[in-house]
């Protein structure tokens, strides 16, 4: 049976395969998120009421799991290979190698670690490098299994979460 | 919802449904405008019964959970959440906690998402 995994593939690990840097976080960010991860109850006020916040938490603070990468960013590594829209071979084409070609791609798994909170007007940086490859076979077939280190870092420099992420191609 | 920081404590925010009205909202702060979050037929050509919601989502109602536990009195210092099953559109499920360890000022918590049936599609911990 043929490896998903390529001899380039594997030489890869290890590699920063991303790197992204956020626009400001806004206060507007952080309502919406709370209210979409919230619906239909309505969101704590500390992720929405600013004189609460201010009172007892010293302002907004965005909820420990908001993404400020989604849609889009200031600044980013720019693909070798330009990828398709959501290409599931996006993080090879990145650095340049051809992937496996699987035609699905699922979260597998998060793990995190937080530091600082993110507050309304930070700028995050987040690196993602390339840590494991791993195959099996599962309910829906052979699997590749795809883990990455990832680190954000907020403008002053401090750590804001470092975890991994694991992604099942299929 | 039982907050006893005692080994072997358990604690959940109830069960409830998710479906388009909650992974459109999500997706529309997260992009995950994605076909298998948002097409049954894209659901069903992955492999599962229909459209299936976003881990990102489940990772998030884990957290909520985490959140209601704390109501303000210390913070999550890490989380981890493996995927182990999809979810489906307006299927019960709840978030679930047990108190696994007291370590000086940090509490381990097993953290885990079940559905009616007692089928876990996702289980985490936290510290």
């Amino acid at each position: 049976m043929t490896s998903y995994v390529s001899e380039r593939m594997r030489a890869a690990v290890g590699e920063v395969v991303d790197w992204r840097v956020s626009f400001p976080i806004s206060a507007s960010d952080i309502r919406r998120w709370a209210l979409a991860v919230y619906y239909p109850a309505e969101p704590p006020r500390e992720f929405w009421d600013a004189d609460l916040a201010d009172r007892e938490r010293g302002g907004l603070v965005a909820p420990d799991e908001f993404n400020p990468f989604a849609w889009m960013v200031a600044d980013r590594r720019k693909p070798v290979i330009p990828p398709e829209r959501r290409d599931p071979d996006r993080l090879e084409k990145a650095i340049g190698l051809p992937g496996p070609g699987l035609r699905h791609q699922i979260n597998g798994g998060t793990e995190a670690v937080y530091g600082v909170a993110m507050r309304p007007g930070d700028v995050i940086t987040s690196v993602t490098r390339l840590e494991e490859y791993r195959e099996r076979t599962g309910r829906l077939g052979r699997m590749l299994i795809t883990v990455t280190e990832v680190t954000w870092t907020n403008q002053r420099g401090e750590t804001v979460r470092t975890g991994r992420d694991t992604s099942i191609r299929y | 919802m039982n907050r006893e920081a005692r080994v072997g404590a358990t604690f959940t925010t109830g069960f409830r449904t998710a479906g388009f009205a909650e992974w459109n909202r999500f997706a529309a702060v997260n992009d995950e405008f994605v076909p298998i979050h948002m097409d049954d037929d894209e659901g069903r050509a992955a492999g599962y019964p229909g459209a299936i919601g976003m881990g990102r989502l489940q990772w998030s109602y884990a957290h909520n959970l985490l959140r209601e536990w704390l109501a303000g009195e210390g913070r999550i210092v890490s989380v981890a959440l493996r995927f182990t099953g999809p979810q489906l559109k307006s299927v019960d499920f709840a978030p679930f906690g047990r108190v696994a360890a007291l370590r000086g000022e940090e509490v381990d918590l097993d953290v885990w998402i079940e559905d009616a049936e007692g089928r876990c599609s996702r289980r985490a911990g936290r510290r």
